[in-house]
């Protein structure tokens, strides 16, 4: 090479670094590598779409005066009682166990103080988060950890999960590390093992088990409770239908940017589908069954801000769910722990390593000394703020398009910027009348 | 002593009417009649109560039951007893898949046999089976104990935590990290108490026991063939 051409070096874009990495990794190790959080590649996501402010031809609703309504109830289809959140927002499913007791409290005094309600996880309730709650929707997993009929009976509603979006047709993991005596405790296992979850349920199989399942929990409880389904994004029209046809009061819909404790990266990163093309599927199962508003719609995955809220309920969602955007409003990667993070090989706005208990913020961890570092009252505080601004977003974005009311928004508010994403949402692409893969 | 009949009522009366037994207790003594196969009979019942079902019971027949001795006079399908926390649950016949499912506690007993996963992840419970059980029994089985008089079908305690399980006949296969382990004198006691407990005049010595290798516990490069 001469000096007049310098080498210039060449990236692959098939092998990359990270590429080259994971292979040098997987060589060294013989083994996956496991982490916590949701997809990060790059898809079609609410980024990809906007909203169509009011002018001429629609009126906007004046800022601050005139009333977005922002109310929800969920489970009018079967339950004696259904639950009214004052927010659109909840929390959504995440275990004591892969969090701290804390961070689990923290959870349930940032939902209170919004009027919304939160999840518990595989594992079990802890008092914390039921003393915390308002409004606690009780899991029913296929492992079954800690499952308890006094807990149903003291749950507001109950969510059988089928998958989750980081990973449908997997079940959880919750390495030893974090299976300490008390959430051994939980879940009836040895301290320490590295606890496998099955990834089917023990005792039904499919959706005609599935209907019998949901009556057996509706007479424990009397058919008080709303009965959520709670379904790993991959085929939701058909998985929707089937849901709604075993008599599901709710549809829980999780896309694949939907964070999980642990598992694979492979997992989390080929396996489900975007929440974009997710919603319109399941909209359009409901709409079929004359079922959509009936039987609610709760869509997660990747919800950040006010305007992914507002894209989600236009798209035809009843409400959403944050999970991994909840951690982060409790401080879990927070710039200030950043030279704590460099030292596990990691950074602030990096960190990934749930599964292994070591996280600096005291949420993503069991060891006593980085859980006390978590004040869940602050965390709560930080919590309900964050579910505010959120709120305060999409209400300024219902008003602009002249909605009284967040569920007034609709996809007819929204377009598309790129051919992917209005062929997946169901909406024009920008500027014209074209949604691709659909006659007009 | 009051009597249910499933032919003039729905399923719903007779949980409805159990359940209220909790806060006003009127009657311990309880008689379902014409069953028929109806699913979840007898389902969250939380009081020491006694119910008698006089015939077959379909799906979760006295599912996550507490306190409550329950008989079923004929066979029961899927899940009976599941996730049961405390009590006694007899089934006179045989039960389908899942029996006992995730249970944490009390006595399953089952004069007859049970299908496929009997005992699936279960978390406390006694089971005795006086027949035979199906495959993939005991899988991922936490804790309790399981009775065996019979035999066992394939991969019989599957990725094993705790669980023991006793098998008096052959063992088609066992599943991956359960194998079988020496009945010592502590066993051959607990195993006697089991079986006086469920009624059944068996010799315990005529027994195997099986249970963990403990080898899953934790995830090693090694065992990738197993997982």
């Amino acid at each position: 090479m001469s000096d007049k051409f310098p080498p210039v070096l060449r990236e692959s874009a098939t092998f990359d670094r990270l590429t080259i990495q994971e292979i040098q990794r997987a060589a060294e190790t013989g083994i996956y590598d496991i982490r916590g959080g949701g997809t990060k590649r790059k898809v079609p996501h609410f980024d990809d779409l906007l909203l169509l402010g009011a002018s001429m031809s629609r009126y906007p609703l004046e800022g601050y005066r005139e009333k977005c309504g922002t109310d929800v109830v969920l489970g009018t289809r079967f339950a004696k009682k259904p639950i009214h959140l004052k927010i659109p927002v909840t929390i959504a499913g995440m275990s004591f166990g892969a969090l701290s007791a804390q961070a689990k409290e923290a959870l349930g005094r940032g939902a209170s103080i919004a009027g919304t309600s939160t999840t518990t996880g595989d594992g079990g309730m802890t008092p914390e988060e039921r003393g915390q709650s308002q409004h606690l929707v009780y899991q029913y997993l296929p492992s079954r950890y800690g499952m308890n009929p006094d807990d149903l009976r003291k749950a507001d509603a109950i969510e059988i999960v089928l998958g989750q979006g980081a990973k449908p047709g997997g079940g959880g993991m919750l390495l030893g590390m974090k299976v300490t005596e008390r959430v051994a405790g939980m879940r009836t296992l040895p301290i320490g093992v590295d606890q496998r979850s099955a990834c089917r349920h023990p005792d039904w199989t499919g959706p005609d088990d599935l209907a019998i399942k949901i009556a057996e929990i509706r007479e424990i409880t009397d058919w008080e409770k709303p009965i959520y389904v709670k379904i790993g994004a991959s085929r939701p029209y058909y998985d929707v239908k089937l849901a709604v046809k075993a008599g599901a009061d709710v549809i829980v819909l999780d896309g694949m940017q939907g964070g999980t404790a642990a598992t694979q990266e492979v997992f989390i990163e080929h396996v489900g589908i975007p929440i974009l093309c997710a919603i319109p599927q399941a909209v359009q199962a409901l709409q079929e069954m004359d079922m959509h508003r009936k039987v609610q719609l709760i869509v997660s995955g990747g919800i950040r801000t006010g305007a992914d809220v507002a894209k989600a309920m236009a798209l035809g969602a009843d409400a959403v769910a944050i999970g991994t955007a909840a951690l982060i409003a409790l401080g879990d990667n927070h710039p200030r722990l950043d030279d704590e993070l460099k030292k596990i090989g990691s950074a602030a706005g990096f960190y990934d390593d749930w599964q292994n208990g070591r996280d600096p913020a005291g949420i993503t961890t069991q060891d006593p000394e980085l859980s006390k570092r978590l004040d869940p009252v602050e965390g709560g505080r930080r919590l309900a703020n964050y579910l505010r601004v959120l709120v305060l977003e999409a209400q300024t974005m219902a008003r602009a398009c002249g909605k009284s009311h967040l569920h007034n928004l609709d996809p007819e508010d929204l377009v598309a910027l790129t051919v992917e994403s209005a062929a997946m949402a169901r909406v024009p692409l920008a500027g014209t009348h074209w949604i691709p893969g659909q006659q007009f | 002593m009051k009597t249910i009949d499933l032919s003039l009522c729905a399923v719903r009366n007779l949980n409805q009417a159990l359940h209220e037994q909790v806060s006003q207790l009127d009657d311990r003594e309880w008689v379902v009649t014409h069953p028929d196969g109806k699913h979840n009979l007898a389902v969250g019942v939380n009081a020491a109560l006694s119910i008698d079902i006089q015939g077959h019971a379909g799906y979760y027949c006295a599912g996550m039951n507490q306190k409550a001795t329950v008989t079923v006079h004929g066979n029961v399908g899927v899940g009976v007893a599941e996730n049961m926390m405390s009590g006694a649950v007899r089934v006179k016949g045989s039960a389908s898949q899942a029996a006992g499912a995730t249970a944490h506690g009390g006595l399953l007993v089952i004069e007859g046999d049970a299908g496929a996963r009997c005992g699936i992840s279960m978390k406390g419970i006694d089971i005795v089976v006086g027949g035979s059980i199906g495959h993939m029994s005991c899988f991922m089985g936490q804790a309790g104990r399981l009775v065996v008089c019979g035999d066992a079908g394939d991969a019989l305690g599957d990725s094993l935590y705790e669980t023991r399980i006793y098998v008096k006949g052959s063992v088609k296969s066992l599943g991956s990290d359960c194998v079988e382990k020496p009945m010592r004198a502590e066993h051959l006691e607990e195993l006697q108490e089991l079986l006086n407990r469920a009624g059944f005049d068996e010799d315990p010595k005529a027994f195997k026991r099986y249970g963990s290798a403990r080898q899953l516990y934790n995830f090693k490069v090694d065992n990738a063939s197993a997982y």
